[in-house]
């Protein structure tokens, strides 16, 4: 059971409290934890922490907010760490995207929700389609910032039938708005996002490769017709499995939300359900080792030190495998730099690139690289103040590199959506939704070695 | 917007609050009680406009009115008085055609956390029991928890308990789960709610309703219950099968516990849904939320213990990834020393040496010690690669790779010649205490085999003014000492110096006395130091005691899926040690307010009391009772019991008097050591009041002791409780002098 609840923006001021036992301590419990949280010595974990007479604070961390709740032991931790999640969710599907702002904006349906959501720290229930029925407040939207929404369009890149482009922005809105804004009523958002981890090692060898991937659904149909989501007839689970006659799309282990009809899913690989509003995650699968195509991104390093001169020269190639079509956007490439390094001089291999020293890092910023394209960058640095003499190895701390990137349109396990039908689109004034599909691979961690 | 203090803020919302013309008007006044709720939030003291308030709940507008309550459930301990003038609003709410405002109002009632207010709820709870809503039960069913925990020392309803039981039957799944939370609160007192074969059933029957909230719940409650045969454990376990696959971690989790425990005999079936929840588990290790797979690599730490192999052919999920915060890492560390074997362990070593360049020197010296604890069983591959780790010269590296040497010596002595070769150079890059006192306890131990060694010292002992940590000075002089004895023509001159050192000039006692101890050991002869000082170096069986063997899986789960895991050990000890001794600090208090004599009962006793095994026995310390009235009361009564104990040698009455206090026996007369005959007169008092007063009489001649007690009221159960308390502790005396 958990006896109080509380959210602190980045500074530690409370943004919702809410006490539902009394036995923990008055509402400097909210301080308490944030001097411990920020207090904590760097090896111990952050996660549960004691607070005082066998309560424990357990915490989880949503962008800059802290979502604690103060428990006395014997609790799974999961179950704790599940609803804080599942709160994150909740409260952005009634008040768009969660921030301090929208938080202190909505104060009174925050509470209302945990009103219902959690009685004397027992949870009641947290879906989104029953806790509707109880929410009488209408959230407050605010309007993000409108350079941030136009950068990111294309973040989001949509695909649909009638080619229109979705606004990223669109899919952030709170599920309960619906009723005032009647342009927006029947729309369906389908994901299909994997997280890519990939670790290749310092002679270009695979050490590791993971994808985690997710099917996401947010639905803001107000009716419950039957939706069918057609995937990838080639889907195979697991190693032994066969199915039509290319290479297939294979991945290791697959979870589905216990609300999924799987009838269909054997013979033709149909995913059934009867959407609620809200967001919803109906699949889950993760794929490792043998991708069956290649990896999105390879690079060729080599690295010349000077120690004459103090002078490292690194030149990095970074060839692109996706296919031609396709492309990767907001490519970052961050090599950690050894100690000192203070000026840089560059040479890239074309003027939308950027390449800048962080702090004891070089960034490397390729906002766009098209499939089957290859871009090299050649780095000169200075390292001064080594230790004398300097030693012919050159300086400790260089590489590993890391990428960070997001390929829209593009699954990593080959997995694609077919088709997304409602069976029964039984709106009020028969207007068919709209329905977007969309598909992305994004870098978990991609660590090439130098 | 202006600044306002936070008294102006107040009277303005005051104001406000009172304001006819915002009252009139339902979105402004709905507006200014957000307001409040928004500074009450922020901690700013609301608790004067209480009224206002309790005026604002008289409302058609829903969302005001749960504001208001919410506001109302905050301050209500504050303003009791004041609160009760809400009641008559909430009751009425309790009898409103709309089920959610009576659940509203039920629930708002209940959770008034002030005196007095049982009397107002307890009708609306019976009420809401009944009510043909689901909602309105569930809220009803934790009313009673409410109710019973704000009225803490009440007897517990029975009347009320067969209501909740009867509800288990109840068609909403929510009730349900309600029903059995509430138990589990009122019948704390009596091990909770109770589970029997009709109830475990039944709730396995309406799994598949509830939520994956209720799921983890009703599991949880399922421990309890102890399946009569094999059959029906199998059977369960069989219906259970679906929340392995689910797709809820918590669910997981909890399935894993009640398997594993209900499994305890059969260890196969232990073993085969361990192999089940891998998947669910290494799915949790690399989850979007970073807290829920801190939580999964806890547990699967626990797994480790009893089933080292279990994630080897995994062991690439475990590789840190870049982005990965700190502690996440150090987990999948110490995850990775935990899996290593014959197949893997190039593969690990490789990966771990590359976190030792980590930028972060906590990670570094982290993936340090973990090659060190694989070199117990991989040793010349892990030494090379430290040995490798020397050149870099870093200084965070090389004393992390210094102190592992250092364990490392000790426990595989087959790895010595390989150190000893690696550490000339090292004092260079070494500045921390920890790694200088590693170098210097190696330098001292396998002195005889560094050539340099007597030298590496020496620029120790010169800079030994300039020194900050005593414990470093204090391994130098052992070190010194012990060098000294295998070479002592090198090391004669600087021992002198360094102990002049330590013996004149230094300020901190510890070393200063172990430098004047070290003088006089000197002084006694070389054989006498080399015989103190030369002890083995190196003991492999060390490691045995130091490493877990597998350990049943039954040691940790009672454990699994709960907080402790997610602590390490260290921090995990420190809580349970400050609550046990909370606890025990709360159960002396306990006693001593329920103990007639009114004192405080001494907090001995608790560890006295396993040994005189009367658990309601208690001896109360009575100061009062002074010789001439034990003399009076010992006349007047009759001898209760006699006996004759054991005895040897002489009695020193300081030891007795000690052993008797502890236990609250009062000496009142005592003779003096070696005194014939020996006598000792004691007096007692339990709880009830009665006294005990005691004779002993010390017979030498036969090794025996008489022992004759009186009692002031007739109670031959206390009386024997007495006597075996003191038979221990005489008991206990004769050990300690024998």
């Amino acid at each position: 059971m958990i006896s109080q609840f509380f959210i602190l923006s980045s500074k530690g001021d409370p943004l919702i409290y809410k006490d539902f036992r009394g036995d923990c301590g008055g509402s400097d419990v909210a301080e308490i934890f944030y001097r411990k949280v920020t207090e904590l010595p760097g090896d111990q974990p952050p996660v549960v922490m004691v607070h005082h007479k066998g309560h424990h604070f357990v915490h989880i961390r949503h962008f800059s907010l802290y979502l604690v709740v103060t428990t006395a032991g014997c609790v799974s931790p999961f179950i704790l760490l599940e609803l804080l999640s599942r709160l994150v969710t909740l409260l952005n599907d009634y008040c768009g995207s969660i921030s301090e702002k929208t938080l202190s904006l909505n104060v009174a349906l925050v509470y209302e929700l945990l009103d219902e959501v959690l009685d004397y720290g027992y949870i009641q229930t947290t879906s989104t389609e029953m806790l509707r029925n109880f929410i009488q407040t209408e959230a407050v939207v605010s309007k993000p910032f409108n350079l941030f929404e136009l950068s990111s369009v294309g973040l989001f890149g949509a695909e649909t039938q009638q080619s229109k482009v979705a606004p990223s922005s669109a899919a952030s809105r709170p599920v309960t708005t619906v009723r005032s804004d009647q342009s927006h009523k029947n729309e369906v958002f389908l994901d299909v996002v994997e997280r890519l981890s990939v670790l290749i090692g310092s002679n270009g060898s695979l050490l590791k490769v993971d994808v985690q991937g997710e099917i996401r659904l947010k639905s803001f149909l107000p009716s419950c017709s039957e939706m069918r989501i057609g995937l990838t007839e080639e889907f195979c689970v697991g190693k032994s499995e066969l199915r039509g006659y290319g290479p297939g799309v294979r991945v290791d282990e697959v979870s589905f939300h216990g609300s999924i009809r799987l009838d269909e899913f054997e013979s033709h690989r149909i995913l059934r359900l009867q959407p609620s509003q809200g967001e919803l995650t109906i699949m889950r699968y993760q794929l490792s080792d043998d991708l069956p195509s290649p990896l999105p991104f390879r690079l060729f390093p080599s690295v010349q030190w000077d120690h004459g001169l103090g002078r490292l020269q690194v030149y990095l190639k970074l060839r692109c495998d996706l296919p031609p079509k396709s492309q990767a956007l907001h490519v970052k490439l961050h090599l950690p730099l050894p100690r000192g390094v203070v000026s840089l001089s560059q040479d890239l291999s074309s003027p939308e690139q950027k390449a800048e020293l962080g702090e004891g890092v070089l960034l490397w910023d390729l906002p766009r690289v098209q499939g089957g394209s290859q871009l090299c960058g050649l780095f000169q640095m200075d390292v001064p103040g080594l230790p004398d003499p300097p030693s012919p190895a050159p300086p400790l701390g260089l590489g590993p590199a890391s990428l960070s990137f997001e390929l829209p349109r593009y699954t990593c396990s080959g997995l694609q959506v077919r088709f997304l039908r409602l069976t029964a689109p039984g709106t009020p004034d028969n207007t068919v939704p709209n329905t977007w599909v969309r598909h992305l691979s994004h870098s978990d961690t991609y660590v090439i070695r130098i | 917007m202006p600044y306002l203090g936070s008294e102006d803020v107040v009277k303005e919302l005051k104001k406000a609050l009172c304001n006819p013309h915002i009252q009139a008007d339902r979105p402004r006044y709905r507006n200014v009680i957000q307001r409040v709720i928004r500074h009450m939030t922020q901690g700013v003291d609301m608790s004067s406009i209480f009224m206002e308030m309790v005026k604002a709940s008289a409302t058609v507008d829903i969302v005001q009115k749960k504001l208001v309550y919410l506001y109302m459930c905050t301050y209500a301990p504050l303003k009791p008085d004041l609160a009760l003038l809400a009641i008559n609003t909430l009751c009425k709410d309790c009898s409103d055609p709309n089920p959610m405002v009576r659940g509203l109002a039920l629930r708002s009632m209940c959770g008034l956390r002030m005196p007095g207010v049982q009397e107002y709820i307890q009708q609306p709870i019976l009420n809401g029991l009944r009510d043909k809503a689901s909602y309105v039960r569930r809220v009803a069913v934790l009313g009673c928890a409410k109710m019973y925990n704000l009225h803490g020392d009440s007897e517990v309803d029975g009347a009320l308990v067969n209501e909740l039981y009867s509800l288990l039957r109840d068609q909403d799944p929510i009730v349900v789960v309600n029903c059995l939370r509430a138990l589990e609160e009122i019948l704390k007192h009596e091990g909770g709610v109770v589970i029997n074969k009709p109830i475990a059933h039944h709730l396995l029957n309406r799994m598949p309703d509830l939520d994956q909230w209720g799921q983890a719940e009703v599991l949880g409650f399922l421990l309890r219950y102890q399946p009569r045969s094999e059959e029906e454990l199998f059977a369960i376990l069989n219906l259970l099968d679906s929340s392995l696959q689910s797709s809820s971690p918590a669910v997981v989790m909890a399935a894993t516990k009640l398997f594993l425990v209900l499994a305890k005999e059969f260890p196969h079936v232990q073993t085969d849904v361990l192999v089940r929840v891998k998947g669910p588990l290494l799915t949790a290790c690399s989850s979007e939320s970073r807290e829920l797979c801190f939580a999964a690599l806890c547990h699967v730490r626990r797994i480790l213990r009893s089933l080292p192999g279990h994630f080897s052919s995994h062991y690439k999920k475990f590789f840190c990834s870049y982005s990965e915060p700190h502690y996440i890492k150090l987990q999948k560390v110490e995850v990775l020393c935990e899996l290593v074997n014959d197949e893997n362990v190039q593969q690990v070593l490789e990966e771990l040496r590359d976190y030792c360049t980590d930028v972060s020197a906590d990670l570094a010296q982290a993936a340090i010690f973990a090659i060190g604890g694989i070199a117990r069983t991989y040793t010349d591959q892990c030494v090379q690669i430290l040995t490798e780790l020397l050149v870099l010269r870093q200084e965070h590296i090389t004393s992390a790779v210094v102190q592992t040497f250092r364990n490392l010596v000790w426990l595989c002595p087959q790895c010595t010649e390989a150190v000893c070769r690696a550490l000339p150079g090292c004092e260079e890059n070494i500045q921390d205490s920890e790694g200088k006192q590693a170098l210097i306890w190696l330098l001292g131990v396998h002195g005889e085999t560094i050539p340099n060694a007597p030298y590496v010292l020496e620029d120790f002992v010169e800079s030994v003014k300039a020194e900050t940590f005593p414990a470093v000075k204090m391994e130098l002089l052992t070190a010194l000492l012990r060098l000294f004895l295998s070479r002592p023509a090198e090391c004669q001159d600087m021992l002198g110096r360094l102990l002049y050192y330590c013996i004149e000039e230094e300020k901190d006692m510890a070393v200063r006395d172990r430098g004047l101890f070290y003088y006089r050991l000197l002084l006694t002869g070389i054989d006498e130091v080399k015989r103190i000082l030369c002890s083995p170096k190196s003991d492999p069986s060390l490691g045995l005691l130091e490493d877990q063997a597998e350990r049943p899986v039954s040691s940790w789960v009672s454990e699994f899926n709960t907080l402790v895991p997610m602590y390490s050990k260290a921090c995990w000890a420190a809580i349970s040690s400050l609550q046990v001794s909370e606890s025990r600090g709360l159960e002396a208090m306990g006693t001593g307010v329920l103990s007639t004599s009114g004192s405080l009962v001494s907090e001995n006793k608790e560890e006295l009391q396993p040994l005189s095994d009367s658990g309601s026995f208690l001896l109360v310390p009575n100061g009062q009772l002074t010789a001439e009235q034990f003399e009076k009361t010992w006349l007047s009564l009759e001898v209760a019991h006699q006996e004759v104990l054991p005895w040897q040698g002489v009695a020193h009455p300081d030891t007795i008097q000690t052993a008797l206090q502890m236990v609250n026996i009062q000496p009142i007369a005592l003779s003096k050591a070696g005194v014939q005959p020996w006598k000792a007169y004691l007096s007692a008092q339990d709880g009830a009041g009665c006294l005990f007063l005691t004779e002993l009489l010390l017979d030498p001649e036969h090794s025996q002791v008489h022992l004759s007690v009186k009692q002031s009221q007739d109670k031959t159960e206390a009386l024997n409780s007495f006597i075996s308390v003191l038979k221990t502790v005489i008991g206990t005396i004769v050990d300690i002098k024998s």
